[in-house]
């Protein structure tokens, strides 16, 4: 370790570390503004459900499954037209938004339809009786009953993003995964890269324990026990 | 339109499932008419067909063939906003409650005054009122998981009385209850529907259910409807072997060395007394017009929707014509009898 090191660390990593977190969040936030409705759908339109329609939910399902199963970094250079439409050129941290959603996105839906379908089917008997519309079933029963899942679930995608993040550091796309590259194995620079390796833990860790101490909280206030 | 307390028709209602080759019949041409004001009980074991029936009477399935018409309107032909404004004349509450647990006890009151579109401030003043009226109003901001399986059905009365409905359909609302929270729970029903003058139809395998709060009732095996009637006239005088049995849980119980018990012309007797002949000494008569001995093992009174049947268990023995005598004066005096043995 010496002084170069440190200073070179300094000047990079911020920057890095700030992009990784930019293309997270908003990867998140697009992929559960994509994926809630999907999976709600996906949910409803299953069979027996309040809206069944078995053509509706065939071809969600082939969509979803399609996009889960391309292996992300296939997912990425698959999608280069797309992200150029979209954002205009392939490069870079807000380029790379485009791939993490749409990688995300799916398993997200995935996750909320296995929750949402774990809402009792006698509690949705219920409430149809009383004269609920579909749209208030969704708003009022199904996403509030299940939120402390929906919270894990964001909690899981977000951390699987910062995986796929550095992924797209690899081709260009900046971020944490991209100094790891650039300076821990093309340059052997191990300090840079052990400290990156260290940061990448510590977002993990501190999204993992955001997401649950909202879950403790809202059980907390229902009087439900925690369940890990 | 005319005056008729006829509030529910239910008009030879089938409902069939099926399954690739097989056909399962869960309701076959059953019908029945609920009065406005009745306290409608429909019994049977499991798999009688009750819980489709309800769920028919709840707009939640649609029978096969046949009607259902609610203030003179058919159920089943209903379009999306007929059902869902009709739904909201209908109350219901289950085994399970259902409550939402994403929702304090308040919250689930307001729920379908909510979804209906009332303003706020009303709301609050229903739900207040209403978690009075079951005696809960303590419990106003609980979540569902801290209250007791009693308390729980309450919040789900109140719930399902909040849009004020014409009908209060209890979906085997006391089967998931002890003993004393049933009787709690039954005493408010009854409490209620004195105070709001709702009528309300009763699923329920337990005959104790019935007994407590019902005025009418409907006997279900194998999706038919095998016996109905007013329930101290069914209690008195059950025709039908399912019916007798049902009754039986309800009943005392004869110890098995009084069943089997080798005496020449003996007979074990139940009888049920209604009405005038309850007020006759007839064992004490029959005793002395022919000459029999009667042995009383048990006797008890239960009061009906505000009948009282008599039932007395009797070992009667004696000559053979003494006995046949004896059995042909009961019959006269309108007792009804049953032969529980005869040796």
């Amino acid at each position: 370790m010496n002084s170069e090191n440190i200073s070179l660390a300094l000047q990079l990593l911020p920057l890095q570390l700030w992009n990784t977190l930019y293309m997270v969040v908003a990867a998140a936030f697009f992929a559960v503004a994509l994926g809630l409705p999907l999976g709600v759908i996906l949910t409803i339109t299953s069979k027996g459900h309040i809206k069944e329609h078995i053509h509706i939910y065939r071809v969600l399902e082939v969509i979803v499954n399609i996009g889960r199963s391309f292996p992300f970094a296939i997912l990425m250079v698959a999608l280069i037209p797309l992200t150029r439409w979209i954002v205009g050129t392939s490069l870079g941290t807000t380029a790379s938004i485009v791939p993490l959603t749409i990688a995300a996105a799916p398993f997200f839906a995935r996750l909320v339809e296995t929750h949402l379908k774990a809402v009792d089917r006698l509690i949705l008997e219920a409430v149809t009786v009383m004269g609920s519309s579909t749209w208030q079933i969704v708003v009022k029963v199904l996403l509030p009953e299940t939120l402390p899942s929906l919270v894990s679930a964001i909690t899981l995608m977000v951390v699987n993003l910062i995986g796929y993040s550095a992924m797209a550091g690899l081709v260009g796309g900046g971020g944490l995964g991209q100094v790891a590259i650039q300076y821990g194995y093309n340059q052997f620079n191990v300090f840079i890269m052990v400290t990156t390796v260290v940061l990448l833990i510590m977002i993990v860790q501190l999204a993992q324990w955001i997401g649950k101490v909202i879950v403790e909280a809202i059980l907390k206030k229902r009087g439900g026990c925690i369940h890990d | 339109m005319s005056i008729s307390s006829c509030l529910i028709k239910v008009h030879r209602v089938s409902k069939r499932y099926v399954h690739g080759q097989n056909t399962t019949i869960a309701l076959d041409e059953v019908s029945f008419e609920v009065a406005e004001g009745d306290v409608y009980g429909i019994i049977g074991l499991s798999g009688a067909g009750k819980s489709t029936l309800i769920r028919c009477l709840a707009g939640l399935i649609t029978p096969t063939s046949g009607e259902i018409v609610f203030q003179g309107e058919d159920v089943a032909t209903m379009k999306k906003k007929a059902l869902r404004r009709f739904r909201r004349k209908v109350g219901m509450i289950f085994q399970h409650f259902n409550l939402l647990s994403s929702r304090t006890a308040a919250g689930n009151i307001a729920y379908p005054l909510e979804i209906a579109g009332v303003d706020a401030q009303e709301i609050e003043k229903t739900v207040d009122e209403l978690l009075h009226l079951v005696g809960l109003a303590h419990k106003k901001d609980v979540y569902p998981i801290h209250l007791s399986g009693g308390e729980k059905q309450r919040i789900g009365i109140a719930r399902a009385l909040a849009h004020r409905p014409t009908v209060l359909l209890c979906d085997e609302a006391t089967s998931a209850l002890d003993p004393k929270t049933t009787r709690e729970v039954l005493s408010l029903l009854k409490n209620l529907r004195k105070k709001m003058g709702i009528t309300i139809v009763v699923i329920t395998h337990e005959m104790t259910v019935v007994k407590q709060i019902c005025t009418k009732v409907a006997v279900m095996e194998h999706g038919k409807i095998i016996e109905q009637g007013s329930v101290s006239s069914i209690f008195s005088d059950p025709q039908h072997i399912t019916t007798k049995q049902l009754l039986e849980h309800t009943s005392h119980e004869i110890p098995p060395e009084f069943i089997q018990k080798a005496l020449p012309h003996r007979k074990l007797l139940r009888l049920r007394f209604k009405g005038k002949a309850a007020g006759e000494p007839l064992v004490s008569e029959l005793v002395q017009k022919f000459h029999v001995h009667a042995n009383i093992l048990l006797g008890w009174i239960d009061r009906l929707d505000k009948v009282s049947v008599g039932t007395l268990i009797i070992e009667l023995t004696g000559s053979p014509e003494g006995v046949a005598g004896a059995l042909d004066y009961l019959t006269k005096h309108e007792v009804h009898y049953e032969v529980i043995t005869d040796e």
